[in-house]
């Protein structure tokens, strides 16, 4: 599972018949101070999270096909926890519902 | 899912029985303001997508169950076409869309 920011989300008119109905979530991954780590992805949302939010999400098939669809649906990564704060050992906080 | 702009088509006759009249795409990885980022890469794609487009593409063994043949040897293949990707409150829209 990977730490990631939702900064917002894609509309697609043609596209698979399993992405019917879904909402996708373009998701920043980020670290434990909320800054940003490399390239965003897209993943489909299983737990209504929205733009902003911290949350948790999978970047493996049998994850997201479990949560969001059939065994034969191409969905590979899935946003499946909104994360209400991370605490690290050294007393630092990250807090989850700081939206941008 | 990654979002990827179409920048080519890699023409292949000789390929696995199961990939045939499957279109062969090259991609450009974008970020959320659908700017170039990272290296291109080889999809497949059944949804036809043109040079230009900003397509959202699968990898892994989902990749393949995306073609109508779903036992075949591909790892990374076109989902869907995007019509619009909102970040931060900003709408970013494909080349070519108004």
């Amino acid at each position: 599972m990977i730490l990631c920011r939702i900064t917002g989300n894609a509309i697609a008119v043609e596209k698979h018949p399993c992405y019917e109905g879904k909402i996708v979530l373009v998701c920043q991954p980020i670290d434990t101070a909320g800054k940003d780590l490399g390239r965003v992805f897209l993943a489909v949302d299983a737990v209504r999270a929205g733009e902003g939010d911290t949350v948790l999400a999978s970047r493996e098939g049998n994850t997201a096909r479990q949560l969001t669809g059939k065994d034969s649906d191409p969905i590979h990564s899935v946003v499946l926890a909104v994360v209400d704060r991370v605490e690290m050992n050294d007393g630092t906080v990250l807090d989850g519902a700081t939206r941008r | 899912m990654e979002l990827a702009r179409v920048v080519g088509t890699i023409v292949s006759e000789q390929k696995y029985t199961g990939l045939q009249g499957v279109k062969l795409l090259l991609v450009q990885p974008v970020d959320a303001s659908l700017a170039p980022k990272g290296e291109p890469l080889v999809v497949a794609d059944r949804f036809s997508a043109g040079i230009g487009q900003v397509v959202w593409w699968v990898g892994g063994r989902e990749a393949a169950l995306a073609l109508t043949e779903t036992f075949v040897p591909v790892d990374a293949a076109v989902v869907a076409i995007a019509d619009d990707v909102y970040t931060g409150g900003k709408l970013a829209r494909p080349e070519g869309k108004t």
